[in-house]
């Protein structure tokens, strides 16, 4: 289920519940729950995964904007004066034919390009000149279109590294693991053991990244963004090599993440998995903004139609 | 104590580093004839390190062995010429001709065979492995470090006796500056090596599938480029000229026949390399003949004992302020 | 151990290396312990152990041996640091050791003007702290170039620090300064304990600095310092946009492995009572750098074994001692052919509190086991 721009998302079950303080068990140990026991289990994990989450946050408020951006690789314009906003608790779409400048306007905003001219705000506050990393700890996470996980390192600590975002222990602090250390060492351990059971790949937690298979390649990725405590997570294509089973699969797990309280911003080019989970889409072409709204209304939009030349409306939906 | 330390900075006198801008200026043509002369040296040999990181993206670590080798080889033709150690021939010009270019081809031919050696035996197991670039590179320093200490062994770790087949003379003068024979020699020879070189890869058949290759490896391949032939003709290519260039090296420093003797030239030719824009055939070119003269003027300017330091300072500088070098990256694309 | 079994029960060929590691892996911290303090106490005895076949070919001191063999490990550390760990290949290494060394020179030796009294501890402090400064100064500008750059600039600083060795007269070039200052203390007999002719003591000390090392550097691989330089390592524009401020980190590699090579310096400056200009080459930058490879670059216990193979075996054999450079170039060669994780591969562990998170997520303890620590995104050279 879809919930449309502005309203409250409703799957917030969790937050009623108190939590403890007992950390996610293991996974076979969650097998054999039952169904109430996991309820709660799932309950207790999603309050680790987003445990400062402000639930008091008015949703619609905007969250990222992109103001006037344009981009340009010496002569060629990637994305011309582009301007959209994305709202807090939203799943915002970005669509459009292959080189309309999606994965650019990912890149513009998480600090790999810097726009030509043009602005990416964040709470109202311009990224400018900041530092991948500084743009991270803002709250903006990613991740890749072609994966991109710390091959050698094991999945539980490729998320852990993704919590590190979030540490402030330096070099001395773990040169004499002073307590800032190993309080933060347990508290990303725990939550990047949360993160592995929320996108459903704890039993895999001691494999090499490198190791694991595609589709959970893919959701490591997730985690470990999400490790960040982004309050945007942008996924670039997360669905791509997918069989329809893992795309519904996926789209349950975007709703859930939204659901938890963060804003995500959706790459794809599956038309289907980007009309059934997005509350509103934004299209461009040849890196300009040609339609910004919700599905059923860019779906019926003529440019949209026309960028899409030759696909039916029948097979966008 | 420490508080001596600014009378040990200038102990033994402040000689030890000058800035003599008067000495710059005395010796600019003499400094700017006799760089060009080393300088043509650099570009040869840079020409390898430039193809080759064009074409894999490696620094070939070992093509100072490459260098030296040649040099070996150059000398020991000398040698079986009947040339006698430690003494200027004074041969008649024909027969120092004949016997120079025989040098030059045998030269070649080692230089050239241990770098396709080199790419046979040491990367393209590595290729085949599609081994990350840091494994290139360790190989490629396990490599230099092997052949040197071979020649090490072998020989000693003295350098040759000299072997000169032509007394350096004066020719003509330019700004007041003589000119001598070899200077002139080893410029013009240079220059016509380069030139081929150039044009090969410019105008040839094969040619093109160096740059090819150089430009997008996946799209030539698809093209009907034969990758691994390109490789091979590069790493062949770079050690001919690295050949002749010894020939040249030892003809303007006859003592220069040393296990180790690579190792300087061959920073300073990649430095050449990069100065210009590695990867980038005519950077490498103008590269080599600009550190041959900074080098010169380096050296009147600080002291000769800062002479090499020039080429590192160089290296460093434009690493960190343009990393394409003057020319740019024009063999291949631009690095990512 | 079920997955022990179950692996031991399968025909799987399971290699030597795997199922040692496998069985220390299983053990309880407890019994770990009980193997690891006799092993400690076992290296402090090596002195007394010398005969057939751990001794020397005669005319080699065999106590010096030891003492050198500690040094190179205690150098093969520090460049792990940087080479193994956080992936920065540095081929001018020796230049932190250079000056390490010269620190100790200016400071103890008579024929420094900077001489005067120092407390030989004060020594290694100001010799660590010069070498961390210098680590940042060639750090700061070089850290922002691509791996292969970053090789020859390091060469090149390298370089230029053995120069200024040669060409600045306060420095002495091959001259050098003679009759360095050595630790206090005296036997009961009212002799020095630290002399140039005794190896024991100067062993000791250094087995005494690598422990001290390994455990500082142990905290590091299992915090978030050794998670950023192993992300860097394995995918450094990844890193950077997962929050990891990747060129602080990158720095930091390079200044803590400066400060170990320039202890081992101090240490080294020390016993010999001598320092010049002369050994501070490439020759030996690629030297350290073959202890590392040859080991496992990353790995701890891999790194110390290739240092003592590098350093040890010239002194046993004397066969090893002539070839010894061309062995390691070709070992070097072959290694990066046909076993580029060298010769125990084993990855980090870079959790603090990994062991216990691993069971009771999955039940079984942190892997080990390592194809290649030498990652570069997957993007192969030529490929």
């Amino acid at each position: 289920m879809t919930t449309t721009s502005g309203s409250t998302p409703e799957m917030r079950h969790h937050l009623d519940d108190p939590g403890t303080d007992q950390p996610g068990g293991l996974v076979g140990e969650v097998a054999r729950m039952s169904a109430e026991e996991r309820a709660e289990h799932e309950a207790e994990v999603a309050d680790v995964v987003a445990p400062d989450r402000d639930i008091e946050v008015e949703v619609g408020e905007t969250l990222l904007e992109m103001r006037d951006v344009t981009l340009s690789f010496g002569g060629l314009v990637a994305l011309d004066s582009v301007s959209f906003s994305i709202r807090r608790g939203e799943i915002l779409g970005l669509i459009g034919p292959n080189g309309a400048g999606k994965t650019t306007c990912f890149n513009a905003m998480t600090g790999v390009y810097r726009p030509s001219s043009g602005d990416v705000l964040l709470e109202g506050r311009p990224l400018g000149r900041l530092k991948k990393s500084q743009i991270t700890r803002r709250g903006i996470a990613r991740t890749f279109q072609n994966i991109r996980l710390f091959g050698e390192m094991t999945a539980l600590e490729n998320v852990v590294v993704g919590t590190d975002a979030r540490h402030r222990t330096g070099v001395l602090g773990a040169l004499l693991r002073l307590p800032r250390h190993h309080r933060e060492e347990r508290e990303g351990v725990e939550r990047a053991m949360a993160l592995l059971e929320f996108v459903g790949i704890a039993d895999r937690a001691a494999d090499k990244a490198k190791n694991l298979p595609y589709g959970y390649q893919r959701r490591l990725e997730i985690a470990r963004a999400l490790a960040t405590e982004p309050k945007l997570l942008c996924l670039d294509e997360p669905a791509a090599g997918f069989n329809p089973a893992e795309k519904e699969e996926l789209m349950g797990l975007i709703r859930e993440i939204r659901d938890d309280g963060y804003t995500v911003l959706l790459i794809d080019h599956d038309m289907k998995l980007v009309m059934g989970v997005t509350d509103r889409l934004v299209v461009l072409e040849f890196g300009k903004k040609i339609a910004d709204g919700r599905p059923a209304e860019v779906r019926e939009d003529p440019s949209v139609i026309a960028a899409y030349l030759g696909v039916p409306d029948d097979d966008v939906a | 104590m420490i508080g001596n330390l600014p009378t040990v900075l200038a102990q033994g006198g402040v000689d030890w580093i000058s800035f003599d801008i008067g000495r710059l200026v005395d010796q600019f043509w003499y400094n700017t004839v006799n760089g060009l002369a080393y300088g043509s040296i650099y570009s040869l040999v840079a020409v390898g390190y430039t193809l080759v990181y064009g074409v894999l993206k490696l620094i070939n670590f070992a093509h100072s062995e490459v260098f030296i080798v040649g040099a070996f080889g150059a000398y020991f033709t000398f040698q079986f010429l009947g040339y006698e150690s430690g003494g200027i021939a004074q041969a008649p010009l024909v027969e120092t001709i004949v016997n120079l270019i025989l040098a030059l081809a045998v030269a070649m031919i080692c230089s050239g065979l241990v770098a396709l050696t080199l790419e046979r035996v040491a990367y393209r197991p590595l290729r085949r492995k599609k081994a990350p670039r840091l494994v290139f590179l360790i190989t490629a320093v396990g490599a230099s470090f092997a052949i040197q200490q071979a020649i090490m062994l072998w020989r000693n770790p003295n350098p040759e006796l000299a072997i000169q087949l032509i007394a350096p003379r004066p020719l003509f003068e330019v700004f007041g500056v003589s000119v001598t024979n070899i200077q002139l020699t080893v410029f013009l020879a240079a220059l016509v090596l380069l030139l081929i070189a150039d044009s090969f890869i410019n105008r040839t058949r094969l040619g093109r599938g160096i740059r090819a290759v150089a430009q997008d490896p996946d799209t030539a391949t698809l093209m009907g480029v034969n990758k691994e032939r390109v490789i091979m003709l590069t790493f062949i290519i770079g050690g001919l000229l690295a050949g002749a260039a010894a020939l040249f090296y030892i003809m303007q420093i006859p003592q220069g026949v040393v296990y180790n003797g690579g190792f300087l030239l061959g920073i300073k030719a990649f430095t050449a390399a990069v100065l210009g824009g590695i990867g980038n055939l005519r950077g490498a070119l103008l590269g080599g003949f600009l550190l041959g003269v900074f080098e010169n003027y380096g050296q009147s300017l600080l002291g000769g004992q800062w002479r090499d330091v020039v080429a590192f300072v160089v290296l460093i500088v434009i690493l960190m302020f343009r990393p394409t070098g003057i020319l740019g990256e024009s063999l291949g694309k631009a690095r990512v | 151990m079920s997955a022990h079994h179950f692996r031991s029960g399968t025909a799987t060929k399971v290699p030597f290396g795997q199922r040692i590691r496998d069985w220390w892996n299983g053990l309880s911290r407890f019994h770990q312990w009980a193997i690891i303090i006799p092993v400690v106490v076992l290296v402090y005895l090596m002195p007394f152990l010398n005969f057939f076949p751990i001794t020397t070919e005669p005319g080699t001191d065999f106590e010096l041996a030891l003492f050198n063999t500690a040094r190179i490990v205690l150098i093969a550390i520090g460049l792990n640091v940087v080479v193994g760990q956080a992936g920065l290949l540095d081929l001018g290494y020796v230049g932190f050791f250079a000056i390490g060394a010269y620190v100790a020179a200016l400071m103890t030796s008579r024929d420094s003007a900077l001489y005067a009294e120092y407390p030989w501890l004060l020594v290694v402090v100001v010799g660590i702290a010069v070498t961390m400064v210098s680590g940042v100064i060639i750090g700061t500008p070089t850290l922002r170039l691509r791996g292969d750059y970053l090789a020859i600039v390091t060469l090149g600083f390298g370089e230029i620090v053995r120069l200024l060795a040669d060409n600045i007269p306060a420095l002495r070039g091959n001259v050098g300064f003679r009759n360095l200052e050595r630790p206090p203390g005296e036997w009961s007999d009212g002799t020095r304990i630290f002399t140039q002719g005794d190896g024991i003591p100067w062993y000791w000390l250094t087995v005494t600095a690598i422990i001290a090392v390994l455990i500082l550097v142990g905290n590091l691989e299992r915090s978030r310092v050794g998670r950023a330089w192993v992300a860097i390592r394995e995918d450094e524009d990844a890193a950077e946009i997962m929050g990891v401020p990747t060129f602080r980190f990158k720095v930091w590699a390079f200044v803590i492995g400066a400060a170990i090579g320039g202890l081992s310096g101090v240490l080294y400056a020390g016993q010999l009572g001598f320092v010049n200009n002369a050994r501070f080459d490439v020759v030996t930058s690629v030297l350290f750098l073959a202890a590392v490879i040859l080991g496992g670059s990353g790995n701890k216990v891999g790194v110390i074994l290739g240092a003592i193979v590098i350093a040890y075996t010239p002194e046993r054999f004397q066969v090893v001692s002539e070839y010894r450079y061309l062995i390691f170039g070709l070992a070097l060669i072959v290694l990066m052919i046909f076993r580029p994780q060298g010769l125990l591969g084993a990855r980090q562990r870079l959790l603090a509190r990994g062991r216990q998170a691993y069971k009771r997520l999955v039940g079984k303890p942190e892997p080990v086991s390592t194809e290649s620590p030498m990652k570069d995104s997957g993007k192969g050279t030529g490929a």
